[in-house]
């Protein structure tokens, strides 16, 4: 498993977008925080959006925060990705 | 039949997600000029993504990558070539070996996923001095070229003359790029109108480049497309033209006449080959005849 060292962020506020953050936690456990304006009606889809994608990275010691702008799972998941590998970016 | 083909910022959710709704008949994700170097990473996995996911593909769906002179082009094709975009655009082409050192690449990635060699088209963005000279060689380059396109802005820049909503600076570039294309046997598409509120202006310079030969126009804005598709089109009276042409020769054929008239005027082969594209454009299923 690979411990995220440093933060990274990913995505924008604007509509139909989000802005995915990454920062260390000292735990080794990935935790996480979803704002939506849509969080009644697809609170779960947007977790479980981001957590298969979490999935596919050998990661732990994250605490990701996603502040949701309706964005469709796609796009969560792109922008749960990207703020990753940013994160990973010169990690060992 | 391809008229429109409009851009779409490939960092830009909010604007891809609806661009299927637009009325184009081909879509340019772009990968280059309307992405910021700091998030090229983040729009080559939204438009990863964005394809993968698309429901049914209406549309002609073409990624702008980025230019063989960065270090970005290699990872724009390894990210998107495996979710099988119908057509991949390379930009500021300026001769065959550019793009031959890109469908190459293309190759061995369609070989990694499996991908029959060949299925992802090339349509080559000419927008250099360079590019407009060896316009034959780029459209004949291989047989994943489905078209050329012309970038009048840089092109301007790189010939460092004044740009003008006429167009006069660029009409060589214009008529080049049909010669080569039509010689080429691939589709020739003209560069943007960026004025995106003279609708008047943007109407003249359709009429001007369909004129001309062009098969279709690049788009910068939606409000552009209707007028776009709407005068690449065939007019009613062109349609029946083209009709009675078809008609006329059919008829001729049954009784053995070999030259015919419509109208008092001699039906001879181009005005048959000129009714049938017509035809061809306005009936892509061949319903009508």
């Amino acid at each position: 498993m690979i411990k995220i060292s440093q933060n990274a962020f990913a995505g924008t506020l604007e509509s139909s977008d989000c802005l995915v953050t990454i920062t260390p936690n000292e735990s080794n456990e990935v935790n996480f925080e979803i704002n939506s304006v849509v969080f009644k009606q697809y609170g779960n889809s947007i977790l479980k959006a981001a957590q298969n994608t979490v999935k596919k990275f050998d990661i732990s010691g994250a605490d990701i925060k996603i502040q949701d702008m309706g964005a469709f799972d796609c796009v969560i998941e792109a922008r749960v990705e990207t703020a990753i590998k940013r994160a990973l970016k010169g990690a060992k | 039949m391809i008229r429109s083909l409009m851009f779409l910022p490939g960092n830009t959710p909010n604007m891809l997600i609806n661009g299927d709704t637009l009325g184009a008949d081909a879509l340019i994700l772009d990968l280059e000029d309307a992405v910021s170097p700091s998030e090229k990473d983040s729009a080559r996995v939204l438009v990863r993504n964005y394809l993968k996911n698309l429901k049914a593909r209406k549309q002609f769906f073409i990624v702008r990558i980025n230019s063989t002179d960065t270090d970005y082009w290699q990872d724009d094709l390894s990210e998107i070539i495996p979710v099988k975009p119908d057509c991949v655009m390379p930009t500021k082409v300026n001769g065959d070996k550019m793009l031959n050192k890109i469908s190459d690449f293309i190759s061995s990635l369609e070989k990694k996923f499996d991908i029959p060699e060949g299925t992802t088209k090339l349509l080559p963005l000419i927008e250099t001095a360079e590019g407009v000279e060896n316009a034959f060689n780029i459209a004949s380059a291989n047989n994943r070229i489905f078209g050329i396109a012309l970038g009048a802005e840089d092109l301007s820049a790189d010939l460092r003359c004044r740009r003008t909503k006429e167009g006069s600076e660029i009409l060589y570039a214009r008529t080049r790029l049909i010669c080569a294309g039509r010689a080429a046997g691939v589709e020739i598409f003209d560069t943007p109108f960026t004025d995106v509120n003279d609708i008047e202006g943007l109407c003249k310079d359709i009429n001007f480049a369909r004129g001309l030969g062009f098969s279709g126009k690049l788009v910068i804005s939606p409000r552009h497309i209707d007028y776009v598709n709407e005068l690449f089109s065939p007019t009613e009276q062109e349609i029946n033209y083209a009709v009675e042409v078809l008609e006329c020769i059919k008829e001729a054929e049954k009784l053995g006449k070999g030259a015919v008239s419509l109208h008092g005027k001699m039906i001879d082969a181009p005005i048959v080959a000129r009714a049938k594209q017509v035809y061809e454009a306005a009936y892509p299923s061949g319903t009508r005849l």
